[in-house]
C-alpha cells in the first residue's frame, strides 16, 4: 500500500512538472512558430536560440509590481487567476499517460487516477474553469474586462454542449466513461478518428473554443477589448492567466489524442517484439509526440485564421455544431443498432 | 464643486443597468483606434446604440503654422498629414505652388512623380488592408505585406534619404535623379511584389471567417457618401467612379492606362476589394511609367525656387544669391488664389492656397479626406456590434494625423 502511495506521489509530481514544463515551453514554441509563419526570427536573445526565454518571461512576471486597481474587488481579483490555474492543473489527473509499468514485481499504471467517470470529470473541471475568467473580468471593475468575461462565459457554456454531445458518440461505441478503457479500446490502430470523424472534428473545434484560442479568442480579443478579462491584470497574476491558457492547450491536446487518436497506442505496437516496460515507455513518448503535434496545430490555426464575431460564434455553436453533434449521435446509435440486429 | 458633484451622480444614473445602455469609451488610447481619437459609445450589450466622436487630440495647427513659413518649408508639414503615404502629400503641395507660380514641368519629372505617388499609394493601401485583417485577429498577412512596404520605403530612402516622413521632391521637380540602386530596387520590387501580394490576397479572400467578418459591415450608400463628401476608395466602394487622377488629370496621368475599380454596397468588403484592385492598377501604372520614361532634366528650370547645385553656389554669384534667397524664404510669389487636388491614398487631398505675394501663404487650407470620413463614422456603426465598429474604422483608413492636421 505504502509503495502504491509513494509511486502515485511520484507520478503526480512528475506529471505536474511535465505539465508546467510543457506549458512553459509552449509559450516559447508559440513565439517561434508564429515567427516562422510570419517570416520573422522570433525570440533569440536569451540563451542559445532563445531557449531561456520562458525563464526570462517568468522572472519578469515575478518582479513586476503587483498592482490592484482601486475599485476592484480585491479578494475576487486575487482569487480569479488562482481558480484558472487550479482548474487547468486538475484535469491532468485522469489522463492515461502510458500503459502499465512493472518494477520489482509490482505493476503500476502511468495514470494518477483511473476514475470511472473520467470524461464527466473533465467536463466538470473545465466548467469550473470559466469561473476564473468570469470572476477575473467582473472583479476588475472595467467594462472591457466585463465584456471579455461575458463573452467567454457564454461561449464556454454554448460550446460545452456540443463538446459533451460529440464525446457521447465515443462513449457509446466504447461503452465506458473511463479514459483508460477508451484508450484500450483503440488498441491495434482502431483509432476513434476513423470511426468517428465527425465527432473528432466537432470535439477539436469545441476544444479550441474551450481554451479561448483563436479563432475563438473573443475573451481576450486584443484588437477590440484590449486584453479582455485580463486587461487590468499585471505581474504574476497575469502570468497565471496566460499560463493557464497554455496548460489548457496542453491538456486539450492530450484529451484529443486520448479520445480520438489512440492515446499511447501506435500502429503495429505488438509486432515490434518489445518487452512490456519498453513498450510502455515508447507508447508514452508516442503519446507526447501526438500531444506536441496538436499543440502545434493549435498554434498553426491561431496564426492563420481571423477570429469570429460574437454573433457568428453563437450561430456556429448553436446552429451548426450542436445539430451536427446530435446527428452524429443518431447515426452512431443507428449503426450500432443495425450491427446488433444483423 | 457642487455642480461638478451633481454632474457626476447624474451621469452615473444614466450608466446604470436599469437604463440598459452603458457607456463605453473606445479611445482615445485603444489598440484598435490606430491613432488618438475618442468614440464614446452607448452600448446595448454588444450592440452600439449611438456614438459620439471626439477629435483634435493631435491637432498641431498646421494651417496656422503654414502662414508663417516660406513655401519650401511647408512641405515637411504635409508629411505629417497622412503619414502612411507622405510622398503624395509632398508632391501635391509642390504642384499646388507650381500652379500658383505657373511653372512648366518637364515630362520626366511628371513620370518620376507618378512612380513615387503610386508606390506611396501601394504602401498606404497595404497598411490599410492588412490592418483590417489584424483587427479581425489575423496577424500573419500583416507581416507578409509589411516586408513589401519595407521595400517601398527603401526605394524612398534611396531617392530622398527618408522613409516615413519623406519630404520628397522640391518645387519644380526633384532634388536629385533616381540613382542606380533606386532603379534596381524598383525593378526588383515590381518583379517580386505581385507574388507576395497574391499570397496575401489568397490568405484572406479565400477565408470564410474573414469574409463573414467584413461583408455587409459598416455599409454606406452612394447617396449618403456623396452628401458627406466622400472621395477616394471609400466613395468608389459605394459605387461612384470618381477619381481625381482620371477626372482632372495632373502630373501626366492622362498618359497612362488604368482602371478605376468600383464597389456596390460601400461596405467593408467593398472597401477592401477596391483597395486590393487599386494596388494592382498602381503596379500597372508604375510599369507603364518605367517603360515610357522620357529623357530630360529631373527638375524644372526655376532658379528662384529650385536650389542651385552646391558647386555653383561656391563659384557663381547668381547661384549664391538664389541659394540665399531660397533658404531665407525671400523669393517673391505672385498674388493669387489656387485650389489643387491630388488623389491621395485615401481620398481627394486638396490644397486651397491664397497668396498675397508675401513670403508665406496668406491662408492655406488642407482638404483632408479623413476628416470627412470620420464625420460619417457615427452613422455607419449605428446598430452594429462592437467588433464591426472596429473593422469599419480600420477599413475607412482614418489616419489621426490627417484627421486633426
Amino acid at each position: 500500500m505504502s509503495t502504491l502511495i509513494i509511486i502515485k506521489i511520484i507520478i503526480i509530481l512528475v506529471i505536474f512538472a511535465i505539465t508546467l514544463f510543457i506549458a512553459m515551453y509552449s509559450t516559447y514554441a508559440e513565439r517561434k512558430i508564429a515567427a516562422v509563419m510570419q517570416d520573422r526570427i522570433g525570440p533569440n536573445r536569451a540563451g542559445p536560440w532563445g531557449i531561456l526565454q520562458p525563464l526570462a518571461d517568468g522572472g519578469k512576471m515575478f518582479f513586476k509590481e503587483d498592482f490592484i486597481p482601486a475599485f476592484a474587488n480585491k479578494k475576487l481579483f486575487i482569487i480569479a487567476p488562482g481558480i484558472a490555474m487550479f482548474t487547468a492543473l486538475m484535469t491532468s489527473a485522469i489522463i492515461p499517460w502510458g500503459g502499465s509499468i512493472t518494477i520489482w514485481g509490482q505493476t503500476f499504471d502511468l495514470q494518477v487516477a483511473d476514475v470511472d467517470i473520467g470524461i464527466l470529470y473533465i467536463l466538470g473541471v473545465v466548467s469550473i474553469g470559466v469561473y476564473g475568467i468570469m470572476i477575473g473580468g467582473w472583479a476588475s471593475n472595467n467594462k472591457y474586462s466585463l465584456f471579455g468575461a461575458v463573452r467567454s462565459s457564454s461561449q464556454m457554456i454554448s460550446y460545452e454542449l456540443a463538446m459533451g454531445l460529440s464525446i457521447l458518440a465515443v462513449i457509446m461505441t466504447t461503452g465506458s466513461l473511463s479514459l483508460k478503457d477508451i484508450v484500450e479500446a483503440q488498441d491495434g490502430g482502431k483509432w476513434n478518428v476513423f470511426y468517428q470523424p465527425l465527432a473528432c472534428l466537432l470535439f477539436i473545434v469545441c476544444a479550441f473554443a474551450e481554451c479561448n484560442r483563436a479563432p475563438f479568442d473573443l475573451a481576450e480579443c486584443e484588437s477590440e477589448l484590449i486584453g479582455g478579462y485580463h486587461t487590468e491584470y499585471g505581474s504574476m497574476k497575469l502570468g497565471f492567466f496566460l499560463f493557464a491558457e497554455y496548460i489548457n492547450m496542453f491538456i486539450s491536446s492530450a484529451i484529443i489524442s486520448t479520445l480520438f487518436f489512440g492515446g499511447y497506442n501506435f500502429p503495429f505496437m505488438h509486432d515490434l517484439g518489445l518487452s512490456s516496460n519498453a513498450l510502455t515507455i515508447v507508447g508514452t513518448l508516442v503519446f507526447f509526440a501526438k500531444i506536441c503535434f496538436f499543440i502545434f496545430f493549435f498554434m498553426w490555426v491561431r496564426w492563420t485564421l481571423p477570429r469570429f464575431r460574437y454573433d457568428q460564434l453563437m450561430h456556429l455553436g448553436w446552429k451548426t455544431l450542436i445539430p451536427l453533434a446530435v446527428f452524429n449521435l443518431m447515426l452512431t446509435g443507428g449503426i450500432m443498432l443495425l450491427r446488433d440486429l444483423f | 464643486m457642487d455642480n461638478l458633484q451633481k454632474n457626476i451622480t447624474e451621469n452615473k444614473a444614466v450608466d446604470n443597468f436599469d437604463n440598459k445602455l452603458s457607456t463605453l469609451n473606445l479611445g482615445p488610447t485603444h489598440p484598435a483606434t490606430h491613432g488618438i481619437f475618442q468614440n464614446v459609445l452607448k452600448m446595448d450589450g454588444e450592440r452600439i446604440h449611438s456614438s459620439e466622436q471626439t477629435l483634435g487630440y493631435i491637432h498641431r495647427a498646421f494651417e496656422k503654422i503654414a502662414e508663417r513659413r516660406p513655401y519650401n518649408q511647408i512641405r515637411p508639414l504635409t508629411d505629417r498629414l497622412n503619414y502612411c503615404s507622405s510622398p503624395i502629400n509632398n508632391i501635391g503641395w509642390d504642384m499646388t505652388v507650381e500652379k500658383l507660380i505657373g511653372i512648366e514641368i518637364p515630362k520626366r519629372v511628371d513620370y518620376l512623380r507618378v512612380i513615387i505617388m503610386e508606390l506611396a499609394r501601394i504602401a498606404d493601401h497595404l497598411i490599410c488592408n492588412s490592418v483590417i485583417a489584424v483587427d479581425t485577429g489575423a496577424l500573419t498577412g500583416f507581416t507578409y505585406v509589411f516586408q513589401e512596404r519595407e521595400r517601398i520605403y527603401e526605394i524612398f530612402e534611396e531617392i530622398c534619404g527618408a522613409r516615413l516622413t519623406t519630404n520628397i521632391g522640391r518645387i519644380g521637380g526633384f532634388e536629385r535623379d533616381f540613382n542606380e540602386t533606386a532603379n534596381k530596387k524598383l525593378k526588383l520590387f515590381l518583379k517580386e511584389f505581385p507574388k507576395r501580394f497574391k499570397d496575401f490576397e489568397t490568405l484572406l479572400c479565400r477565408n470564410r471567417i474573414f469574409m463573414d467578418r467584413i461583408i455587409n459591415v459598416g455599409p454606406i450608400s452612394a447617396e449618403r457618401a456623396l452628401n458627406y463628401g466622400f472621395t477616394g476608395p471609400n466613395l468608389r466602394a459605394a459605387g461612384i467612379d470618381y477619381d481625381v487622377r482620371a477626372m482632372n488629370p495632373y502630373s501626366s496621368y492622362q498618359d497612362f492606362e488604368f482602371k478605376i475599380p468600383v464597389g456596390e454596397n460601400g461596405d467593408t468588403f467593398d472597401r477592401f476589394m477596391v483597395r486590393q484592385e487599386e494596388i494592382k492598377q498602381s503596379l500597372s501604372i508604375i510599369n507603364q511609367a518605367m517603360d515610357m520614361m522620357p529623357e530630360g532634366p529631373y527638375h524644372a528650370d526655376v532658379p528662384e525656387f529650385y536650389l542651385p547645385p552646391k558647386t555653383d553656389v561656391y563659384t557663381k554669384m547668381e547661384a549664391l544669391i538664389y541659394h540665399f534667397k531660397i533658404i531665407m524664404g525671400e523669393t517673391k510669389v505672385p498674388e493669387g488664389e489656387v485650389y489643387f487636388s491630388v488623389e491621395g491614398a485615401n481620398g481627394e487631398l486638396g490644397y486651397y492656397l491664397i497668396s498675397d505675394g508675401g513670403r508665406s501663404p496668406y491662408r492655406l487650407h488642407f482638404r483632408r479626406p479623413c476628416f470627412i470620413y470620420y464625420q460619417a463614422f457615427s452613422e455607419m456603426i449605428k446598430g452594429a456590434l462592437l467588433s464591426d465598429a472596429i473593422v469599419t474604422m480600420s477599413s475607412m483608413n482614418v489616419i489621426a494625423g490627417e484627421l486633426d492636421a
